[in-house]
């Protein structure tokens, strides 16, 4: 059974039509990649999935359960998470703190005890903290817990936001170019923390530009063009498929593609 | 090692703030000094609250005096038109304060930025305008007198007493501002701050805690108008003022967004400052403008954060 999916996904702003008709279905501890042109609606699909926009038609299922429309604090509380392509980072904090706010849901929430910190309350920091900082290690971050985030590289904040998202232990996660604006040596710590988080069970969905790191990894790649589904497929289905070179190099490319081969 | 790691724990400020309590009773000369100390303390309680809800979780206020107005006429009208002991009118006035804070916060705090400031501005206006017309509850614009507060025998007068009240009062509110900082709630509170979308990604009910950071401010603005009403032994709708608003928010920024010192230092500036520049005479306001215009363009980030920025940048 999929764990998450998505059936005949539409919205439009203001008359554009930004998605239209898309449907997939995520299996567990899959990795899934959503690729497409600039403007193709893959962050906009990650926004109607994780409840930050309403979709106009369609539905989104989380382990069998419709969630559509649902607001985005109750979508993580059913173990959903993401990250953010223009990052969403908590700036004013430090690297570990950015983690520890991820672990809330896992928190007891209890304003009183909080406000005469409470013996329980110590206890519980220190566990929140022990946690974050072992996300931290996972994504490569240990050494930079303490720092505040700002003083952090691009790179890095890519890598702490996939920890912040992890905290939260999702059972589905969407990561937003996990991997733009880090060199290949961090690519490729990228590309392993994914698949160590798919084989803990999380099926991860992502959108990337990096075709080198979607290609290896992705079980299943979705293609996107203008809000609707070009095609789907594995990673050798998808790089034959004429369209999808169409899409990429320009229609006159995609005909002389489709003649070579014919 | 353990000493440095206090030092650098927020605790500090606590123990910062309680050691000035301590001994600035020792250093001042005089009786007047003493009543300034007191306002100062009093008005950083309110301070404070303010900067929980504006320099951690981000949310503007520029309606504020209309809780410490709640906490100011609690303390005149229930005693004298109610019969309620002063004590419980204290509680009483600090817990409708809460109250009033979750019912409006509810609509209020979905707005963001200029809008919310409007709409607590208007917050303030109404509670300004109701206490101004109530003549046979809160007499009008002349005011009414606040009878003594009596807890059980001890009649909490004199200039001495209300000092400790109020130091031991903003020691303790303080403490609870650096507990709530470094808990669950405190980080959901920055969070909001710094990205509400973030936020509700990672599972917070961000209307929820900015309701809960509206609510605590308002209780310490409330209770800082009842001591204040209190020490006083009488109140005025100047209380409840726009300019009584505003002074808080200065204050607060003034001192330092997100910094608890900061509250402290800011209110005493504001306090102190109007005190001292009495020699100016009829050009006071002007210096003072003058002087805060001054601070915010060398200290941008408030006194106590900038400074604390350039001790860093000279450490290293």
């Amino acid at each position: 059974m999929s764990v998450l999916s998505v059936d005949d996904l539409g919205i439009a702003f203001g008359g554009l039509t930004a998605l239209d008709g898309i449907s997939f279905a995520v299996p567990p501890g899959d990795i899934f990649a959503v690729i497409g042109p600039n403007g193709a609606g893959k962050t906009t699909l990650f926004n109607v999935v994780s409840g930050l926009y309403r979709p106009r038609r369609g539905r989104v299922t989380l382990d069998g359960e419709d969630v559509t429309g649902l607001p985005p604090h109750q979508l993580a509380r059913r173990g959903l998470s993401r990250t953010f392509q223009n990052l969403q980072v908590f700036f004013r904090m430090s690297a570990v703190e950015n983690v520890m706010v991820g672990r809330h849901l896992h928190e007891r929430r209890n304003v009183l005890a909080h406000v005469f910190t409470l013996p329980s309350v110590l206890r519980q920091n220190r566990a929140t903290r022990r946690r974050a900082e072992e996300l931290l290690a996972l994504v490569g971050l240990k050494e930079a817990a303490d720092k505040p985030a700002a003083a952090l590289p691009y790179g890095a904040l890519k890598r702490l936001e996939i920890a912040r998202a992890l905290a939260t232990e999702p059972k589905i996660l969407l990561l937003d170019e996990p991997a733009a604006g880090c060199n290949p040596v961090e690519t490729q710590d990228v590309d392993a923390v994914i698949r160590k988080i798919a084989a803990s069970g999380v099926a991860v969905v992502l959108v990337e530009h990096d075709m080198r790191l979607v290609m290896q990894i992705s079980r299943r790649i979705h293609v996107l063009d203008q809000g609707r589904t070009l095609c789907e497929g594995d990673a050798a289905a998808v790089r034959a498929d004429p369209a999808v070179i169409a899409a990429y190099l320009g229609v006159k490319a995609g005909q002389e593609a489709g003649r070579a081969r014919g | 090692m353990t000493v440095r790691r206090f030092v650098a724990s927020p605790y500090a400020l606590v123990v910062a703030v309680a050691i000035v309590v301590a001994v600035l009773p020792l250093v001042l000369p005089s009786g007047l000094y003493l009543r300034v100390a007191t306002l100062v303390f009093i008005n950083a309680l309110a301070v404070l609250g303010l900067n929980l809800l504006m320099g951690f979780a981000g949310q503007v206020s520029l309606g504020h005096a209309a809780f410490f107005a709640l906490g100011a006429y609690a303390v005149a009208v229930g005693p004298t038109h109610l019969a309620i002991p002063s004590w419980a009118a204290l509680i009483g006035g600090v817990a409708l304060s809460g109250l009033t804070a979750f019912v409006v916060g509810r609509p209020i705090l979905r707005l963001k930025g200029y809008y919310l400031a409007v709409a607590t501005l208007g917050m303030g206006l109404l509670t300004a305008l109701v206490i101004g017309n109530e003549v046979a509850w809160t007499g009008g614009p002349n005011g009414m007198p606040v009878p003594r507060l009596v807890i059980l025998e001890w009649r909490v007068s004199g200039s001495q007493t209300w000092y400790w009240v109020a130091g031991i009062s903003l020691t303790l509110g303080a403490w609870v501002a650096v507990n709530l900082i470094d808990s669950p709630t405190g980080r959901a509170f920055r969070a909001i701050h710094d990205s509400e979308t973030a936020a509700r990604v990672l599972g917070i009910d961000i209307a929820r805690y900015k309701l809960i950071a509206f609510v605590i401010s308002a209780m310490y603005a409330a209770l800082a108008g009842a001591y204040v009403a209190l020490f006083d032994g009488f109140v005025t709708p100047d209380t409840s003022s726009f300019l009584r608003s505003i002074e808080f928010v200065v204050m607060a920024v003034l001192g330092g967004l997100g910094s608890i010192l900061g509250s402290v230092v800011g209110a005493a500036i504001l306090v102190i400052l109007p005190q001292l520049l009495t020699v100016f005479h009829e050009y006071e306001h002007i210096v003072l403008g003058l002087i805060m215009i001054v601070f915010m363009i060398f200290l941008p980030a408030g006194i106590v954060p900038s400074l604390a920025a350039a001790a860093r940048r000279r450490a290293t």
